[in-house]
């Protein structure tokens, strides 16, 4: 059994933040649950994923984070309990959805997750989701710990029902990716079957009705602050004439500072958990014991303006601090002491100079270790086919998001703007109109269903002038694996999905050049990316092969692996234009490590030599390295 | 309770997140108050993996330059990288066996060397204790058992607050059933380094 669905109230677990919130959900009774992956998000998702094969649960990997959202809504308003997982970045895919079933409201739960990722560990960006409550009137909680977040979780159905309207959960990456021990709680039986009365004057947001919802969902903010006033989620603690307000893991760090520093009896805190609608009274009346208070939050100054323009309604003239030179940054995220070095500064006037920023030790010089593309990964072959291709050509190489992205470190180099899931055809397009030069996007499976393939009707409508080509490893590498439409959902010996063809989708939209490659093989690959670059408007090329790791994971048998001969002539040819893993030099001389070595042959192609060979059923060490 | 923090740094497929799960779940079971968190950003593409085990009342499961009680490292570089972690009485363990990463696997760069490595490491921490795991590991029966070496290791410093017992214990509840055996002796293996 999962070990989330253990149905043992009171057994103590230690869990991740994020199969904390699996759990929380699963307590609250959850029927209906839908997600995109993404980083640091996913083991929600997955864990929503494994438990629906073992349970009553519904999960659906959906296509992007908008469709998951209008899933969950949909299924909301019918009653039964729901949720929807996305990261922060999701958050903008979803929005139009968002904002607008705000509006409508819910029947059942919907609790809408959004983890944001300060620092970018695994982002394009470190946006403040927080705007997102704001902009769309909803109610917002934050944990500042693991078991927290659980019961956080499980409550914000409640209070979604209470108030008829989605809630949003924020985490950061470091609730997600923290571990605690959990107390289990009892499991709740799920609902799954819902109901539905027809109203269009409620449900079908045309202006006239949409006029009547904006009024209910100001009536429901209000309310949501009168729960906020009372919500056990703001509390505060402590003493003194100081004052620090924070929200979720910087409350931690605020915690221990505060009990470091000995300030007990000088500062008092008051953590907000229930951060929108702003429990206005409750600030106030926490300001009014204080003369001077700090604001602890990562990212935007979002609680910080809420509480400045209390203060200023309010009349209160003390001082109100928080993002500030000589205080915090919107930059990164905080770390404990970084937390306490300010807290140190602004009520004890402590100097922090000796400490802030000092050189870190034992940084300086040391070769770095970014992520590389797998070794024999089916991305560096198409790359290296796609650079051959375009030789003699001034190209620029619009890319996407996902693993291949990794494509723009040495020595492959192939990629030359991102902004966003989906923007490849977009931006190619955009460049084609005003560059001189060829313009080859690049794409992934997941992500051309994402939302790139709306870019490329856009192309053929507009006859805009580009070659895609779609990565297309037969899963969504990047975030661990997880399907996308166009899996074999049978060699995951999972039954009950469709599947659709990519090369199908393509001709279907009315694509005037398209072609598939397996890029193991360059030759072929390259006379075929060739033709789709010569071609005059919109082309497609597919290059189809699964992705290694993953191939690995289905148990395929491997290929064998191959061995550098002594026909080497060491002009490390194969280095220089690959850069795969596998490969390593000693005494000189280029080796490769047949642990690692897929057996993908594509080096064995770029050598000049002939001198990359497979390994004989068993080679005589010396023959291998 | 005195807070404990405990840093372990590793690349990506060492095994670093069971060696601190194998703490995290010790603690549990010995009922020490334990927090962790974890940076895998990519792990499984070469990527660095970092883990922090707080034992204690702290609230803060993350650790901050200068405040490690302890540095784990599966491989010396990534030791190195981490030291910022630590102050003069940190005690630091790392295994010897480099990972060189790409660009210095394929002479690009340089690969610091181990002296050097050292040196660095006591300017900052208190002491070092180093060894090859990975010979260890092998010795035990697997290669992949590097991270129960490094946790025997640790429990050898004395400084963790979880015993020794719990961490055996821990390792035949919540590791593979098939591992078991090669882990205790890994672990046994590690606990004979000297600090
Ligand atoms: S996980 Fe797959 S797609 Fe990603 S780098 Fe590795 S082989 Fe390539």
């Amino acid at each position: 059994m999962h070990k989330l669905l253990t149905d043992e109230p009171g057994k103590k677990m230690l869990l991740l933040g994020n199969e904390a919130i699996a759990r929380g959900a699963i307590e609250a009774g959850v029927a209906i649950t839908a997600a995109y992956p993404g980083t640091p998000s996913s083991e929600i998702s997955l864990n929503f994923f494994q438990m629906s094969q073992e349970s009553d649960l519904y999960f659906e990997y959906s296509v992007n984070e908008k469709v998951s959202l209008e899933v969950t809504a949909a299924a909301a308003n019918t009653g039964v309990r729901a949720m929807c997982v996305m990261k922060h970045v999701g958050m903008n895919v979803a929005a139009d959805a968002l904002v607008t079933l705000a509006y409508v409201g819910v029947r059942g739960g919907l609790v809408i997750l959004v983890a944001d990722d300060p620092f970018m560990f695994s982002s394009q960006n470190e946006q403040d989701s927080r705007y997102y409550a704001k902009l769309a009137g909803l109610p917002m909680l934050e944990p500042s710990s693991v078991a927290e977040a659980k019961e956080m979780t499980r409550q914000a159905f409640d209070l979604s029902e209470q108030l008829q309207e989605p809630v949003i959960l924020r985490t950061t990456t470091r609730v997600n990716h923290s571990t605690d021990v959990v107390e289990l709680g009892p499991i709740s039986k799920a609902e799954t079957r819902g109901t539905f009365s027809r109203n269009p004057m409620r449900y079908v947001t045309i202006p006239a009705v949409s006029r009547q919802l904006h009024v209910r969902l100001l009536d429901n903010l209000d309310k949501a602050m009168a729960v906020a006033e009372q919500s056990p989620f703001n509390f505060s603690e402590g003493s003194g004439p100081g004052g620090i307000i924070c929200n979720g893991v910087s409350y931690n760090y605020v915690a221990d500072a505060v009990q470091d520093l000995n300030l007990d009896g000088q500062v008092k805190i008051l953590r907000l958990g229930f951060t929108h609608p702003l429990p206005e009274q409750l600030i106030k009346d926490f300001l009014g014991g204080c003369d001077k208070v700090l604001i602890v939050e990562e990212g935007e100054p979002v609680l910080e303006e809420g509480i400045k323009a209390l203060a200023q309604e309010a009349k209160m003239t003390m001082t109100i601090s928080g993002k500030d030179q000589a205080l915090f940054s919107r930059l990164y995220e905080f770390d404990p002491a970084l937390v306490r070095e300010k807290i140190a500064f602004y009520f004890m006037g402590a100097d922090t100079t000796a400490t802030s920023s000092p050189a870190r030790p034992g940084q300086a010089g040391l070769p770095p270790r970014p992520p590389t593309l797998c070794a024999g990964c089916s991305h560096r072959a198409a790359f290296h086919a796609v650079k051959k291709a375009a030789e003699g050509l001034d190209v620029i190489y619009p890319t996407d998001i996902g693993c291949y992205t990794l494509g723009m470190l040495p020595p492959l180099g192939m990629a030359d703007f991102l902004i966003c899931m989906g923007s490849s055809t977009g931006t190619a397009a955009g460049f084609s109109r005003t560059l001189d030069k060829k313009v080859i996007a690049f794409c992934g499976d997941s992500t051309f269903f994402h939302s790139a393939m709306a870019g490329l009707v856009n192309a053929v409508f507009n006859r805009h002038n580009f070659t895609l080509v779609i990565l297309d490893n037969g899963t969504t590498a990047m975030t661990g694996h997880q399907p996308n439409p166009g899996v074999d959902m049978e060699k995951l010996g999972l039954s009950g999905y469709g599947r659709i063809d990519i090369a199908e989708v393509v001709k279907a939209l009315g694509v005037p050049h398209m072609a598939v490659i397996e890029p193991y093989k360059l030759k072929k690959s390259i006379a075929t990316l060739k033709e789709a670059f010569a071609f005059e408007g919109v082309s497609v090329v597919i290059a189809r092969e699964l992705c290694a790791l993953y191939a690995k994971s289905l148990k395929i048998p491997a290929m064998k692996p191959f061995y550098v001969s002594d026909r080497c002539r060491n002009h490390k040819d194969c280095i220089d234009q690959l850069g795969c893993p596998a490969f390593f030099i000693k005494d000189g001389r280029v080796a490769i490590d047949p642990d690692r070595c897929t057996g993908c042959a594509v080096c064995a192609q770029v050598c000049p030599e002939n001198a990359i060979l497979p390994i004989k059923i068993k080679a005589s060490p010396g023959d291998k390295i | 309770m005195k807070v404990t923090r405990v840093m372990i740094v590793a690349v990506g497929g060492q095994g670093n997140l069971l060696a601190a799960k194998v703490l995290g779940e010790a603690a549990l079971l010995a009922g020490i108050e334990v927090r962790m968190s974890e940076i895998h950003g990519m792990a499984q593409r070469g990527g660095v993996v970092e883990s922090a085990i707080v034992f204690g009342g702290a609230r803060s499961s993350l650790i901050a330059d200068g405040e490690a009680d302890i540095l784990a490292g599966f491989e010396p570089l990534e030791t190195l990288r981490a030291v910022a972690k630590c102050n003069k009485n940190t005690v630091v363990i790392t295994s010897t066996a480099p990972l060189p990463p790409f660009a210095a696997a394929v002479g690009k760069v340089a690969y610091p060397d181990f002296s050097s490595v050292q040196k660095q490491i006591l300017n900052v921490a208190g002491s070092l204790t180093a060894f090859d795991a990975a010979e260890l590991a092998r010795e035990a029966g697997n290669v992949m058992a590097v991270n129960m070496v490094i946790l025997g290791a640790m429990a050898a410093t004395r400084r963790l607050p979880v015993s020794e017992e719990h961490i055996r214990e821990t390792i035949r509840l919540k590791t593979r059933q098939n591992f078991v055996e090669t882990n205790l002796k890994a672990f046994e293996l590690g606990l004979s380094q000297k600090s």
